[in-house]
C-alpha cells in the first residue's frame, strides 16, 4: 500500500506505512461508518442470497427509511447543538393527522395544505424550542412533554379513527418515481443518468478538494485512501442508481433525500450558522464570550427540526396513503440512534450529516436484511440495540486511545 | 509538634509544582498557608490528605512518618479536610452525612433514631441548634461547612485543613465559623487554614508559612508581621532590578491622549462596588489586585458576561451598549478571558475555526468570511503568534495549553477591536512568545487599539501598562501612572489599609 502515496516520495517505504496507519488510526471513525454500512449490506447480500440488494427490494429499502434519514439530518443538528429531540415521532404522527383531516376531511387543495404542515411542524419546532433556549429547560424535558402532547393531539384530531385514502397526486411523495425522459426498453434511463451524474459530480468535487489542499500545503490524507474512498463511492452510487434504474427509476423521495443530505452537509460544514451549531455544541460559553447568539441558534435547530419532522410526516403518511394514530411511534429512538451510530457525541459539538445518513441506513438495513431472513422481532430488537451500544463504545474507546 | 514536613518535592510533567518545602503544624495553632495562584498550596494539601503522592521528603505526624495513599487512609492518619464547596451531600439529612460510612446499624438496617442521636453528639460543643433529620441542603453555606468540620473532626480529631472556607461566607457567617475553628484551636487540633482573604489571616491565626513557585518563602508568627511584608513575601520583589528600565518607555500622559471610552459607575452588588475608568486612545491600562480582589469581575462587567447594575458608557459619539458580550462585541470590545478550557477553546473545531469565530460574530452571519480569507488570516496568526500547530485544520484540543491560549489572542487580534480585554494573557505561555505577545500589545496600541490588562505577574503590568489601577477587596482603590508604575508602589497599593494601623508600620 505505501508505494501508492503520492506525498513525500523520498520517505522510506516503512515510513509511508507508518503514516497511513496512523492516518487511519485517527480517522477510524470516519471510515469505520463507512465500511461497516458496506461489510453489512455484503454480509445480507450474501445471507438472503442476493434478495438485498434486488431492484425492488432496494427501492423498498429507500423508502421505508425515508422518514428515518430525513429526520436524523435533523436530529444530527440538535445533538451537535448539545440537546436531544425526543417528540419527533409524535410529530411525525401529528402532522400526518393534520394532513388527513386538511385534505381528505376539509378538502384543501394538497400543495397548500403540505406547506401549511410544514409550517406547522416549524411553529411546534419554535415552542419547544422556545422553553429550551431562553428558559434554560432541559430539552430531554421539554420534547418529553411535546411527546406526549403531540401523541395525545393525534388521537384527538383523528378522533381515533385512521383517516384515509389522500389523493393520488399527494401519493406521489412516496410512491412516485422519477419520470422516463427517454422512454427506453426496461428500464428508467433518466434515472440512471442522474445517478451517473451524482457521481461524477461528487468524484469531481472530491478531487477538486484534493487538488485545492496540495497547492496550500500536503493534504493528510494518504493518497490510496483518497482513491478508495472516492472510487468507492462512486461505484456505490453508480451501481445502487442501475439497480434502481432497472426496476422503475429513482424513487421521488429519493431525489428529496438527496438534496437535504447535500443541502445539510454543505450548510454544516462550509456555512456560519452551521459551524457556530458546533461551536456552541462544543464549548457553549466560549462561543457566547465570542458574541455567537447561542439561544436564537438553539431556537433556530429546534424550529429545523420541526420542520423536518414534519415533511417526514407528510412523506410517512403518503406512504401509507392513510393517517392512523399510532403513526410514529417509537421513531425517535431510530432516528436517535441513527445519529449516535452515525458517530455524533452525546456531549455535543461533534459529528456528520454524512455519518447520520449512513447510521440511519445501517439500521434500515439490518431490519430490512433481519426481516428478510425471517428473524423475529424480538431478536430484532436485541439485535439492533447491541449494534448502538457497540457502535457507541467503539466510538468511546478509539477517543480515549487518542 | 504534631506535624512536620520535611524537603517535600512533587512534579508535573513540565513543572516542579513542590520545591523541597518544608512546613510545621503545632497541636493548637491556627497555621495560615498563603500564596497566589501556582505558588503550590493545593498541591502541598494534595500531598497530605492522599490525593496526590510526593516526590521525595518526609511527612511526620507525631513523630511517625506517614504516607497516605488516599484520602480515607489520611482521614483515619487523623488529618481531616474542609473545602471551599462543601463536599457532603445537600440531598441526605444531616445526620446521614455525619455518620456516612459508619450507621449504627440494628438487624442489617440503619437504626434511625442511634443515627440522629450520633449526629447530635458529634455536633454538640459547636453551638450549632439544627434539626439533624432534616436535608443538609436546607441549611446555609456556613452551617454546611461547620458539620462538614464537625465531620472531619470525628472522624481525623488530630489536623484540620480548612480550603478557602470562607470563600461564599458573609461576615456574620464568618464570625460563626471563626468561633467554632478557635474552640477546635482550643481543644489542641492543629488548624491549616488556606484563604487569599489577608484580613481573616490577621484575625485568626496564629502563624503562616507562604509558598511562591512551589518554595516555600517564610514562616512567620502573624502578630509580629505588617501586611506590607506578608505582600511581599508572597508577589517576589526580585522583578523590581528586572523591569526597572522598562518603565522608562511609559507614556506619563497617556490621559491626555483622546478620550476613548468613559465607562460611569459599572458594578454589581456583591461583585465589584462601582467603578468610573476612563480609556484614552491607544493606552495600556492594567489591572492589579490579590487573587479575588475583583480583577477578572471588573472585566466580566464591562465586557457584559455579568450585567452591570446601573451605570453608564459613553464614547466620542454617544452611549454603548455592553450588557451582554454580543453586544459588547458589536461596540468593538474583546475580552480573552482567563480560563481558556471553559471560556476561551471550543476544543473540536480547527484552528482556523477558533480563530474567526469573534470576527465572524462581529460581522454577522450574513457577511460570511470567505474560505480563502480564513485561511489567509488563520495562517497569518499561526505565523505571527508562533502557535505550534501541523497546519490551521488540526482540532485545537490536540494543542498544548500554550498554544491554544495563543489561538484565543489570535481570534480577538483577528477581529481587530477598539477596546480589548486580556485577562492573565500570558499565563502557562513560554518565554519567547511572552515577549512577543507584550510586543504585540504595543504594536496594537500603536494603531490607535486601547488595551486593559490583568496580570498577577507585576512585572508584565509594568513593562506593559502606561497606568496601573488597583483592586482590593472587591473595590478599585488607586491609580498609578507613568513612572510611579513600580512594583514597590503596587504592592503598597495593595497593602494599604486606612482602618489597620499595621500597615503603616512598614510603609514608610
Amino acid at each position: 500500500m505505501s508505494d501508492t502515496i503520492d506525498t513525500s516520495a523520498t520517505a522510506p517505504a516503512g515510513e509511508q506505512a507508518r503514516a497511513s496507519w496512523g492516518f487511519l488510526k485517527t480517522h477510524l471513525r470516519e471510515y469505520g461508518i463507512l465500511f461497516a454500512l458496506i461489510a453489512i449490506m455484503a454480509f445480507f447480500q450474501v445471507a438472503t442470497g442476493g434478495i438485498l440488494l434486488r431492484p425492488v427490494n432496494l427501492t423498498n429499502l429507500v423508502l421505508q427509511n425515508s422518514y428515518i434519514v430525513i429526520m436524523a439530518i435533523g436530529m444530527l443538528l440538535v445533538i451537535v447543538a448539545g440537546h436531544i429531540d425526543l417528540s419527533v415521532g409524535s410529530v411525525l404522527g401529528f402532522i400526518g393527522a393534520l394532513a388527513a383531516v386538511m385534505i381528505v376531511n376539509w378538502e384543501i387543495p394538497y400543495l397548500i395544505a403540505a406547506v401549511l404542515c410544514l409550517a406547522m411542524g416549524a411553529v411546534i419546532g419554535m415552542a419547544q424550542g422556545f422553553w429550551i433556549a431562553y428558559f434554560r429547560i432541559p430539552s430531554f424535558i421539554v420534547t418529553l412533554a411535546g411527546m406526549l402532547v403531540f401523541k395525545g393531539l393525534t388521537l384527538w384530531l383523528l378522533a381515533g379513527q385512521s383517516v384515509g385514502p389522500f389523493p393520488p397526486q399527494f401519493q406521489l411523495i412516496s410512491s412516485g418515481f422519477v419520470p422516463d425522459l427517454f422512454g427506453a426498453e426496461g428500464m428508467n434511463l433518466f434515472s440512471l443518468v442522474i445517478g451517473l451524474v451524482v457521481a461524477a459530480g461528487l468524484a469531481v468535487l472530491a478531487i477538486r478538494n484534493r487538488a485545492a489542499q496540495a497547492r496550500t500545503g500536503t493534504p493528510d490524507e494518504p493518497f490510496a485512501f483518497f482513491a478508495a474512498k472516492t472510487t468507492i463511492i462512486f461505484v456505490g452510487i453508480a451501481y445502487l442508481s442501475w439497480l434502481m434504474a432497472d426496476f422503475r427509476g429513482l424513487p421521488n423521495v429519493f431525489i428529496v433525500m438527496a438534496l437535504l443530505i447535500a443541502v445539510y452537509s454543505f450548510v454544516t460544514s462550509r456555512t456560519t450558522a452551521g459551524r457556530r451549531i458546533y461551536a456552541i455544541g462544543g464549548n457553549e460559553r466560549a462561543a457566547m464570550l465570542s458574541g455567537i447568539n447561542a439561544k436564537r441558534l438553539t431556537f433556530l435547530t429546534f424550529a429545523n427540526m420541526g420542520m423536518l419532522a414534519a415533511l417526514a410526516g407528510l412523506v410517512f403518511a403518503a406512504r401509507l396513503n392513510t393517517a392512523t394514530p399510532k403513526s410514529g411511534a417509537g421513531f425517535e429512538l431510530d432516528v436517535i440512534a441513527a445519529v449516535f451510530i452515525g458517530g455524533a457525541s452525546m456531549a455535543g459539538g461533534v459529528g456528520t450529516v454524512v455519518g447520520a445518513v449512513i447510521g440511519a441506513f445501517i439500521m434500515g438495513v439490518m431490519n430490512n436484511g433481519m426481516s428478510i431472513l425471517g428473524i423475529g422481532i424480538d431478536y430484532q430488537q436485541v439485535i439492533k440495540g447491541l449494534v448502538l451500544l457497540a457502535a457507541v463504545v467503539f466510538d468511546v474507546m478509539n477517543k480515549k486511545k487518542g | 509538634m504534631l506535624l512536620s514536613i520535611r524537603n517535600l518535592s512533587k512534579s508535573f510533567p513540565g513543572t516542579l509544582a513542590l520545591d523541597d518545602v518544608d512546613f510545621e503544624l503545632r497541636a493548637g495553632e491556627v497555621h495560615a498557608l498563603l500564596g497566589e495562584n501556582g505558588a503550590g498550596k493545593s498541591t502541598l494539601i494534595k500531598c497530605l490528605t492522599g490525593a496526590y503522592r510526593r516526590d521525595s521528603g518526609e511527612i511526620r505526624l507525631e513523630g511517625n512518618p506517614i504516607s497516605p495513599a488516599s484520602t480515607s487512609e489520611a482521614q483515619e492518619l487523623g488529618i481531616g479536610t474542609v473545602y471551599q464547596e462543601v463536599n457532603l451531600l445537600p440531598n441526605l439529612t444531616v445526620a446521614q452525612n455525619l455518620t456516612f460510612g459508619r450507621e449504627p446499624r440494628r438487624f442489617g438496617l440503619v437504626d434511625g433514631r442511634a443515627q440522629r442521636k450520633m449526629a447530635q453528639e458529634m455536633l454538640s460543643g459547636y453551638n450549632l441548634d439544627i434539626d439533624v433529620g432534616r436535608d443538609l441542603g436546607a441549611y446555609s453555606v456556613a452551617i454546611q461547612q461547620i458539620v462538614a468540620i464537625a465531620r472531619a473532626v470525628a472522624l481525623s480529631g488530630k489536623v484540620l485543613i480548612l480550603d478557602e472556607p470562607t470563600a461564599s461566607l458573609d461576615a456574620a457567617e464568618v464570625r460563626m465559623l471563626f468561633d467554632v475553628v478557635r474552640d477546635l484551636r482550643d481543644q489542641g487540633l492543629g488548624i491549616v487554614f488556606v484563604s487569599h482573604f489577608l484580613d481573616q489571616v490577621f484575625e485568626i491565626c496564629d502563624r503562616l508559612t507562604v509558598l511562591r513557585n512551589g518554595r516555600k518563602i517564610t514562616t512567620e508568627v502573624v502578630a509580629d508581621l505588617d501586611r506590607l511584608t506578608l505582600i511581599e513575601h508572597m508577589l517576589g520583589r526580585e522583578l523590581e532590578e528586572a523591569t526597572e528600565h522598562e518603565a522608562a518607555q511609559k507614556d506619563p500622559h497617556s490621559r491626555s491622549r483622546p478620550e476613548l471610552l468613559r465607562f460611569e459607575g459599572i458594578g454589581r452588588d456583591g461583585v465589584v462596588e462601582p467603578f468610573d475608568m476612563t480609556v484614552h486612545k491607544g493606552e495600556v491600562i492594567g489591572l492589579a489586585g490579590l487573587l479575588g480582589s475583583g480583577r477578572t469581575e471588573s472585566a466580566e462587567l464591562m465586557f457584559g458576561v455579568r450585567a452591570s447594575q446601573g451605570g453608564r458608557t459613553r464614547d466620542a459619539d454617544g452611549p454603548v451598549a455592553h450588557g451582554n458580550p454580543r453586544e459588547a462585541i458589536q461596540s468593538g470590545f474583546g475580552f480573552a478571558p482567563e480560563d481558556r478550557k471553559t471560556d476561551g477553546i471550543v476544543a473540536d473545531l480547527s484552528v482556523r475555526e477558533n480563530i474567526i469565530l469573534a470576527l465572524q460574530a462581529h460581522r454577522g452571519w450574513t457577511r460570511p468570511i470567505p474560505r480563502s480569507e480564513q485561511n489567509r488570516l488563520a495562517d497569518e496568526y499561526i505565523a505571527k503568534l508562533d502557535i505550534r500547530t501541523s497546519d490551521a485544520e488540526k482540532a485545537i484540543g490536540d494543542l498544548s495549553g500554550g498554544n491554544q491560549q495563543k489561538v484565543v489572542l489570535a481570534r480577538w487580534l483577528a477581529m481587530n477591536p477598539r477596546f480589548l480585554i486580556l485577562d492573565e494573557p500570558t499565563r502557562g505561555i513560554d518565554v519567547g512568545a511572552h515577549a512577543e505577545i507584550l510586543r504585540l500589545i504595543h504594536e496594537m496600541t500603536g494603531q490607535g487599539m486601547a488595551v486593559l490588562v490583568i496580570s498577577s505577574e507585576f512585572d508584565e503590568l509594568i513593562a506593559v501598562a502606561d497606568r496601573v489601577i488597583v483592586l482590593r477587596d472587591r473595590r478599585h482603590t488607586g491609580e498609578l501612572s507613568g513612572s510611579d508604575v513600580t512594583s514597590d508602589a503596587i504592592v503598597r497599593e495593595i497593602a494599604r489599609d486606612d482602618a489597620d494601623p499595621r500597615t503603616q508600620r512598614g510603609a514608610a
